[in-house]
């Protein structure tokens, strides 16, 4: 993202006579602190990154450099492909429930209801408390001595089990469950904002014309919703690969290492086992997996524009 | 200007005032009740046998969480004033890197080579010739806790080694006590199968896997027995579902499980519920087969620190730690041996003193920290976290180890 902005500026620049370097020379004084951060922190610390992760660094970095060995070893073990498993369903549940559950309820609240305010804060809510606290509370809910088991088998049936932490086939899904509550407010209230948005005469229109409201919404709100929809796509997919406290405070990776995602992977290696080469090279896949996505949805996204 | 002045001679005077008394900066994740009623017999003697100050620093959580913090902070360019590490291959990076004091020279004037016992701790501290770190106690894995309430529960008489408690495993399911508390922490699975695999392969067979790193002897038939012997204990500690360690241990003073395999470090626990030794449980050092323990341990290291008055309290520390009443003190609450073999223990309970016996006798090993590098530390604990939540089978374990064991350093 960052870098295509860059680009751009930096065309813009040329296609300008060198006379414009000092127009509004304050404000890119202003700017140089932001730009040598992005520089050399951002872009800076990632080549380090990905340099140190051909090397066998242990503590300490070092140059010793070992060609693809990190990223041999990295590819067999079976913590890192159960990691990778791991986020790709939580990326995609959470990708569709988000959005779904989002959208929907931003349409309910949109329907003029009484008490807007009120149903607005408490889902947007969850969105104040921070991953660990959400991990801890869900944690007391979905344990089985604690929370809903408990809570149902009180109410009469005994034999009512729901267990998703203890259980490795189904431990992903008592975290996505968590992930949903806290996110889902947020996605609402942009959809909201995005539904004010459309202009009342649209509404209007579709009503003269007999259209029913869920198909108004289907095809032609939906459709003039897009940047909205993109803003959206973008905090959920940033929220999904940087999954790592939620898990930590829910399941700390267990059962065995069931929910083990890979941000965690590379924190394992990085500190506690002290092989920075390893973690380096972890952290580089997690980058080349968001390039992957990111980078051809921001061609078609800015690249279509410019020409147009 | 005057007032200028005067701040100026109270800064100096105040600097020069703290050139005498230090405050040295201690940190350690000694946060249990045995443990923190341990350290605070170090404050106690430091604070009150020299100038200086103890400021604690304690970090909650297990090693695993205190470790990182506390080697970023070396390295990141803020040491404290001194600090817990296992002793073993954890600091050697940091060692090479001049990050941590040298204390051969106060070694040599208090002649800790001829009282440390065994040997072996000073020889981990021990990097190219100099020694870098003070062993304060020696602590060992190889222990199985047994609950006399438990076995009165069942109607059985508590077993004397790991073959009897197996064939009581049934009759203390019936009774509903569970027969293995396990904690579902992969530390304390992986402590438990290092615990397994000398009292049933043997030494010999241990010394090869672990310290000469042969991945054909871990594929070997001593090593099947191991593995063979971790799926059972995987079915005995089946219903057991706590977390932490001491609450492992809690169920057998409770008698809610019939044992529990974990350190020497779970004395503290028994002794704080007020229990003894013999007459409430039974400890069976090496399982009661191989009686020998590992000498793993904590030892203090001391961070580089450019301030003469800090140089200063670091020594007066390192000789505090290892002074003969504050190793009995220290020891006495931590449940663990002292580093001095010329102490008198004879307040030791009846565990302590089997430990002492077995060190004496020579019956030691170098621990598993001293041989293997965190790294493969941590790959053996993810085998072990899959292994014991999952059914994989003996054979599979035991292959994926062999690959670990052939690819470490």
């Amino acid at each position: 993202m960052s870098d295509l902005s860059s680009i751009n500026t930096s065309e813009r620049k040329q296609a300008q006579r060198p006379v414009s370097l000092f127009r509004n020379l304050s404000a890119k004084i202003a700017s140089i602190p932001m730009i040598l951060t992005a520089l050399v922190v951002f872009v800076g610390g990632t080549a380090w990154t990905v340099v140190h992760s051909f090397t066998s660094s242990k503590l300490l970095p070092k140059t010793n450099f070992v060609g693809f060995e990190q990223y041999e070893r990295l590819w067999t073990t079976r913590r890192w492909l159960v990691s990778l498993e791991n986020l790709a369903l939580y990326g995609i549940l959470s990708l569709v429930f988000t959005l779904v559950i989002g959208f929907t309820l931003a349409a309910l609240l949109d329907r003029k209801i009484r008490g807007e305010n009120v149903f607005r804060t408490i889902f947007l809510y969850p969105f104040a408390l921070s991953f660990i606290v959400t991990g801890l509370a869900w944690q007391w809910i979905l344990n089985p001595d604690l929370g809903i088991q408990h809570v149902v088998r009180s109410l009469g049936w005994e034999s009512f089990t729901f267990n998703p932490l203890n259980d490795p086939d189904i431990v992903m899904y008592g975290i996505l469950i968590a992930g949903l509550w806290q996110g889902t407010g947020l996605i609402m209230v942009i959809m909201l904002a995005g539904l004010r948005g459309i202009d009342e005469d649209i509404w209007k229109a579709a009503r003269v014309d007999g259209i029913g409201t869920v198909k108004t919404y289907v095809v032609v709100i939906i459709p003039m919703m897009r940047p909205v929809f993109v803003t959206a796509l973008v905090l959920i997919a940033s929220g999904i690969i940087k999954l790592y406290d939620l898990v930590v405070a829910l399941t700390n990776g267990g059962p065995g290492i069931a929910s083990e995602v890979p941000a965690k992977y590379v924190i394992q290696y990085m500190f506690r086992a002290q092989n920075l080469g390893q973690g380096f090279a972890a952290s580089t896949m997690m980058l080349v997996s968001v390039a992957i996505i990111l980078i051809p949805w921001a061609y078609l996204e800015f690249g279509g524009r410019k020409r147009g | 200007m005057n007032r200028l002045a005067k701040i100026m001679a109270g800064t100096f005077l105040a600097g020069a005032g703290a050139a005498h008394a230090a405050d040295l900066e201690v940190t350690h994740w000694w946060t249990s009740g045995g443990e923190a009623a341990a350290v605070s017999e170090f404050a106690k003697a430091f604070t009150e046998n020299t100038d200086h100050n103890w400021v604690d620093g304690a970090i909650a959580g297990s090693g695993g969480t205190a470790r990182p913090i506390i080697i970023s902070r070396i390295i990141g360019g803020d040491p404290m004033g001194a600090t817990q590490l296992n002793h073993g291959r954890q600091a050697e990076e940091l060692i090479e890197a001049g990050l941590l004091t040298d204390l051969t020279e106060l070694a040599e004037k208090e002649g800790w080579k001829d009282v440390v016992n065994p040997s072996s701790l000073l020889d981990a501290c021990t990097y190219e010739g100099r020694i870098y770190c003070v062993p304060v106690n020696i602590h060992s894995w190889q222990w199985i806790w047994l609950s006399h309430d438990a076995y009165e529960t069942a109607g059985l008489d508590v077993p004397a080694d790991w073959n009897e408690f197996v064939a009581s495993a049934p009759k203390l399911q019936e009774a509903g006590i569970v027969p293995l508390a396990m904690g579902q922490q992969s530390w304390q699975q992986n402590g438990a199968f290092g615990v397994l695999a000398i009292a049933i392969a043997g030494v010999d067979a241990w010394r090869k896997v672990v310290v000469d790193r042969d991945a054909d002897a871990a594929m070997g038939p001593e090593y099947q027995k191991v593995f063979e012997a971790i799926v059972t204990a995987r079915e005995l500690a089946a219903d057991s579902n706590v977390q932490d360690w001491n609450q492992a241990t809690n169920m057998v003073i409770t008698g809610k499980a019939g044992a529990q395999i974990m350190g020497d470090w779970a004395q503290g626990e028994f002794q704080i519920a007020e229990q003894v030794a013999g007459e409430d449980y039974t400890c069976l050092p090496g399982l009661g087969i191989n009686e020998i323990l590992d000498t793993g341990g904590d030892a203090f290291y001391f961070p580089v620190i450019d301030d003469p008055a800090v140089q200063e309290a670091q020594m007066a520390l390192a000789s505090t730690l290892i002074s003969p009443d504050v190793q009995v003190a220290f020891n006495l609450k931590k449940g663990s041996l002292p580093v001095r073999g010329d102490v008198d223990l004879s307040a030791a309970n009846d565990c302590m003193q089997k430990g002492l016996d077995i060190l004496k006798a020579g019956g030691i090993l170098p621990s598993g920290e001293m041989n293997l590098t965190p790294d493969t530390q941590t790959q053996i604990e993810d085998l072990m976290a899959e292994f014991w939540s999952t059914d994989m089978s003996a054979g599979d374990a035991q292959e994926r180890y062999a690959d670990i064991i052939r690819s470490s350093e």
